[in-house]
């Protein structure tokens, strides 16, 4: 793992920061606030505390509109926190932080780029020639299962399979940290399942830090080393549960039978229920004017 | 769930499927072959109600002026336009060939939709790009769209002469609205997402703008260059009506001026000729360019 880190570490060799530290992500009391067109004022994030160490699979679960998605955005340097700080191996975020990849809930692949193109996106914007960044593509696009979908266009994909594809994009440029927001939440369970597995060994291969968001409490578990419960609006964070659950997991349709997991999972729930249960008796009496994304 | 259970799920199913194609596969040829045959009778019949359609206005109209019920003085006859495009074409026109007028009307033409074209996806992308500037202009833009442009068309030609430039100018100005609005709509419509993952893989600007922003923008724009090009000839007709010393335009108002309505039909005839073929050219860009979208349901359906 040191040696991996190693590799990350080559393009910022100014930084003398082990490569394990690379991929530390410090949350420190940070607040968000957005201001509407309107002149309103809406607080996202209140106070948020916790990290994710070297490594490590963070999960964070919470209700609709508990500003996990808003947390992911600080993380990469998408946005700038109103209060507090958030730092990545050691650094405060500054810009887009480097080393690290997003997959979105609704896979970002451009659709008038073929499969190929698509994955060898990361090479390409950092300077790859086409003929390198395409054979990247290629390799990871065998890892991932899709070897003779090359040249296919995303909408000729299953939703299972833009997935692989939206992974292998993700994973191509060795990110020290990979963020996630609810990336199989619009797939039918089996799929998810698959993924989940999928996304399992991917992971230990190369072990960079996850930060997976998701309001699905089972998937957090079966993945994760951390969940982190988060409040609705604004998003505190309510609680931190390190998950000892043995790896590697296996599969996560399994896992969620054995007792230690039950045991968590009720723990978590009984956090998590409170906080669910507000936030939709929010939804149902009051109007949904706030336009912020979970 | 096991991988066994699945597989025997699939192997059940399998065996459903394979009995039903063989009660079915015997009439299944037969089903293609009358959907094929309804199939073609309709795009005959569609074919047929064409041919009569035309043949009904342009027979109707030539009746009725061979018996004086419709004047032909006023509203010139298709044998009388057939003969003039004839005449134009063995004697030419007043100011020379009929190839020379067209070419100087096309010249212009395409020159104003290149300029306007051009313009237009560039202004759109950088307001597009820019907020603030684009709140800051949109206003002045909106008023500089509000006004009646083909009469800018009289400024031009005080300012740049009878010649080419003035109906370039004007193609030009008639086209850019067009395209800039699509344009500035489209990069506004950009996938937030797309742009976000591009920043995070390492994107620069100009990177975001050629994978990204371009791209995605282009379904807006090339549908507005169906609209544009006739724009841009429109632009370069009126611009030679209102002063010229060649072009279509210019054979259109000496023929108003002789009471000719058989030489306006004639250039009309013309015009809507070469208006056709530049929208076919368009269609095929558009398919080469946006190649990757699926197909939608009607084109699929084999409309």
């Amino acid at each position: 793992m040191a040696a991996r880190g190693a590799t990350n570490m080559s393009r910022d060799s100014d930084l003398e920061v082990s490569g394990a530290e690379r991929s530390r992500i410090d949350i420190v009391r940070v607040t968000k606030r957005f201001v509407t067109p309107a002149g309103a004022a809406f607080t996202a994030l209140e106070n948020i505390d916790f990290t994710v160490e070297p490594g490590q699979f963070c999960a964070v679960v919470g209700p609709t509109g508990c500003g996990k998605s808003t947390t992911l955005g600080l993380v990469a340097g998408l946005d700038r926190p109103t209060a507090g700080v958030v730092r990545v191996g050691g650094q405060a975020v500054d810009g887009i932080t480097q080393g690290i990849s997003f997959m979105f809930q609704n896979d970002a692949l451009l659709p008038w780029k073929t499969v190929l193109g698509n994955v060898a996106l990361g090479p390409t914007f950092r300077g790859a020639s086409k003929k390198d960044a395409q054979a990247k593509a290629r390799q990871w696009l065998r890892i991932v299962g899709l070897t003779g979908f090359e040249d296919h266009h995303p909408h000729q994909l299953s939703g299972g399979m833009r997935k692989r594809v939206s992974l292998a994009a993700a994973l191509i440029n060795e990110p020290s940290i990979l963020l996630m927001d609810e990336p199989f939440g619009a797939l039918d369970v089996q799929t998810k399942a698959i993924m989940s597995n999928e996304l399992l060994s991917l992971w230990e291969r190369t072990r960079p830090s996850v930060l997976f968001i998701t309001h699905d409490l089972e998937e957090a578990i079966a993945l994760a080393d951390r969940v982190v419960v988060m409040t609705a609006g604004p998003g505190k964070v309510k609680g931190v549960y390190d998950i000892d659950l043995p790896r590697p997991r296996g599969a996560v349709q399994e896992i969620r039978f054995e007792p230690r997991f039950l045991e968590l999972h009720h723990q978590i729930w009984e956090s998590l229920r409170e906080e669910v249960e507000r936030a939709y008796a929010r939804t149902v009496t009051a109007s949904p004017a706030k336009g912020v994304r979970p | 769930m096991s991988n066994a259970s699945v597989g025997r799920e699939a192997q059940a199913l399998a065996a459903v499927r394979s009995t039903l194609a063989e009660e079915t596969g015997a009439s299944e040829a037969d089903i293609a072959r009358v959907a094929r045959s309804k199939a073609r009778r309709r795009r005959q019949l569609v074919l047929l109600a064409r041919v009569l359609t035309l043949v009904v206005v342009i027979g109707g109209w030539q009746l009725f002026t061979a018996l004086k019920i419709v004047d032909p003085f006023f509203f010139g006859r298709p044998s009388g336009i057939a003969l003039k495009v004839r005449d134009w074409v063995e004697h030419g026109t007043a100011y020379g060939s009929l190839w020379l007028q067209l070419g100087v009307t096309m010249k212009e033409a395409l020159l104003g939709f290149g300029y306007g074209v051009s313009a237009g996806i560039f202004v759109g992308i950088v307001l597009g790009q820019n907020r603030f500037l684009a709140d800051v202009v949109g206003p002045y833009i909106k008023v500089l769209n509000a006004i009646p442009r083909i009469v800018l068309g009289v400024l031009f030609i005080v300012w740049l002469g009878l010649g080419t430039a003035s109906k370039v100018m004007l193609a030009a100005v008639l086209v850019f609205f067009v395209v800039f609005f699509n344009a500035f709509q489209g990069v506004r419509e950009v996938d937030r997402n797309f742009v976000a993952n591009a920043r995070v893989l390492g994107a620069s600007r100009i990177q975001i703008v050629r994978h990204v922003v371009v791209p995605s923008a282009l379904t807006w724009i090339i549908a507005s260059l169906h609209v544009a090009f006739g724009f841009s000839i429109i632009g370069a007709i009126v611009g030679e009506f209102l002063g010229a010393q060649r072009g279509l335009g210019l054979v259109i108002a000496t023929a108003m001026n002789n009471f000719d309505p058989n030489g306006v039909w004639a250039a009309m005839l013309i015009i809507a000729v070469i208006a056709l073929a530049a929208e076919a050219l368009i269609t095929q860009l558009e398919r080469r360019l946006l190649s990757w979208r699926p197909k939608s349901a009607a084109e699929s359906a084999g409309s």
